[in-house]
């Protein structure tokens, strides 16, 4: 067993864990945070993506040991005493969910997206979550999302949430 | 799924690696992103029976242009190839092939050191190192040595990695004169590994003459390949579209794939004919 202790939404967590532990079995099982959810368990999804020292990452392809000393943010860390995160409340307005299984991942995986590209053309959006599949939506509504996230972070002018039929 | 138990350490510099290598014998592997190795062990298609995660390990990630050379540290990863000034402005290649290596959160963690030790035909930097003539620098106890590429691969996941030795560089000859180099692979969907992928670099003199061609494979042969053939009909040439149709013929004859789910043999074969013929045009347009 090692011990592993890293900040996960800002609190400190310790856990002792056999190396093969995954990391997102880390944080659903050992410390009860079950908004990062497991989808195709074989990378390919991004149902699991959570941000890792800021960086997206596919956390049933990292072992909880190699998170030792990190700092974690998952989806239960988005919103603040404020309210909600400017991309949850972007796939709010713009239904850009249905089911929802799929949404942490996009969402956390935005949020790198925006963090690196403040800005980005529908192309680099689109290319940008194309480690994180929807069963759902279609994506269209994921990206009018991400959009209007990115005005609202740069204090822009807020692009309509009209639904749009194609 | 969960992988088979194994023991893990994290050294902290590359000589308590080499010494963990060898107290652990051959079942133990090294970790570096984790995103073949990982995925292999929770299928249970390997298990090694201990980890050695370099990732701690100062000093092994680094693009620069030194002594002639464009020098990448092992354990550089994929978003950092893609984010450099250097890579963008005169090694293309680079930018091309890791715009299409699986998605944004893998090449997060991915290494170009992991992707080339890796020894898998599928991988995309493989074909790439070929084409741009590499050299792979493979340290251990006993020192540093350096080997070619085009002795590195040595079959199906076995490469010139020694037990108890660690690929800590890549090394390619600095873009010079009229240089270009172009990278493209076919694949179904975003991360699937390539059906077909052609890796081209070029160089000509003043006059338009090819003086320099490599032209690398991938995923159409049991060991990444390189189109010797190819090659030869291009250098000396004006690359006139004939001379490029011939090459682009040559690599589509001389590969093997195999008829398999991404496509039977023929349909690749013709994939690398085209792909060929695009990417010298694509290397040529940067070269100018
Ligand atoms: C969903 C998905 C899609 C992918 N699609 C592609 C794709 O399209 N194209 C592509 O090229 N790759 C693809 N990959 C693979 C990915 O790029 C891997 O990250 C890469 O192949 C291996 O790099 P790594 O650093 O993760 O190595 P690891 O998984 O850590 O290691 C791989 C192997 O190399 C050995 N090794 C690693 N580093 C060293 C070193 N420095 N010295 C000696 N041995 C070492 C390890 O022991 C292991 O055997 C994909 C992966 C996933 C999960
Ligand atoms: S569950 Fe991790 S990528 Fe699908
Ligand atoms: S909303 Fe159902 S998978 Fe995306």
């Amino acid at each position: 067993m090692k011990t592993v202790t890293l900040k996960i939404n800002g609190t400190e967590h310790t856990a002792e864990v056999s190396p093969r532990t995954l990391l997102v079995h880390l944080i659903r099982e050992n410390f009860s945070m079950t908004g990062t959810h497991i989808g195709c368990d074989t990378s390919s999804c991004g149902a699991c993506t959570i941000l890792i020292d800021g960086k997206s990452a596919k956390s049933c392809t990292i072992l909880a040991v190699q998170a030792d000393g990190t700092e974690i943010i998952t989806v239960e860390g988005l919103a603040t005493a404020e309210g909600l995160h400017p991309i949850q409340e972007g796939f709010h307005l713009n239904h850009a969910l249905h089911c929802g299984f799929c949404t942490a991942g996009v969402m956390l995986r935005a949020v790198e997206l925006l963090e690196k590209n403040p800005n980005p053309t529908e192309e680099e959006i689109r290319w940008g979550i194309s480690g994180n599949l929807c069963r759902c939506t279609g994506y269209n509504n994921i990206v009018k999302a991400i959009q209007w996230a990115s005005a609202k972070m740069q204090g822009k002018e807020l692009p309509s949430t009209e639904p749009v039929f194609v | 799924m969960i992988a088979e138990p194994f023991g893990y350490s994290s050294p902290q510099s590359l000589d308590e690696a080499y010494a963990l290598l060898h107290e652990h014998g051959d079942d133990a592997k090294i970790l570096a992103g984790g995103h073949s190795l990982i995925p292999m062990m929770k299928l249970r298609f390997a298990a090694p029976t201990h980890l050695i995660d370099i990732n701690k390990i100062p000093g092994l990630s680094y693009i620069k242009e030194e002594d002639g050379f464009l020098k990448i540290g092992a354990m550089t990863r994929e978003v950092d190839l893609e984010e450099s000034d250097i890579i963008s402005s005169r090694y293309q290649i680079f930018t091309d092939a890791s715009k299409l290596i699986a998605d944004p959160q893998v090449r997060n963690f991915g290494t170009i050191g992991g992707n080339i030790a890796h020894g898998d035909a599928a991988n995309d930097h493989p074909a790439v190192m070929m084409a741009l003539d590499a050299e792979v620098e493979i340290s251990g106890q006993d020192g540093k040595r350096s080997v070619s590429i085009n002795e590195f691969f040595h079959g199906f996941y076995t490469t010139a990695v020694q037990h108890g030795e660690i690929l800590t560089e890549i090394r390619i000859p600095a873009a010079s004169g009229h240089f270009g180099s172009a990278y493209h692979k076919a694949e179904r969907k975003v991360g699937d590994y390539a059906t077909a992928g052609v890796a081209v670099v070029i160089r000509v003199d003043d006059g338009g003459i090819c003086t320099k061609a490599g032209i690398g494979l991938t995923n159409v042969n049991a060991v990444p390949m390189r189109a010797i053939r190819s090659e030869e009909a291009l250098v000396g040439s004006m690359l006139s579209a004939g001379d490029i149709a011939k090459a682009a013929q040559y690599a589509a004859e001389d590969c093997n794939p195999s008829s398999d789910l991404r496509g039977d043999e023929d349909y690749k074969r013709h994939l690398v004919s085209v792909i060929t013929k695009r990417m010298i045009n694509r290397a040529l347009e940067r070269a100018k």
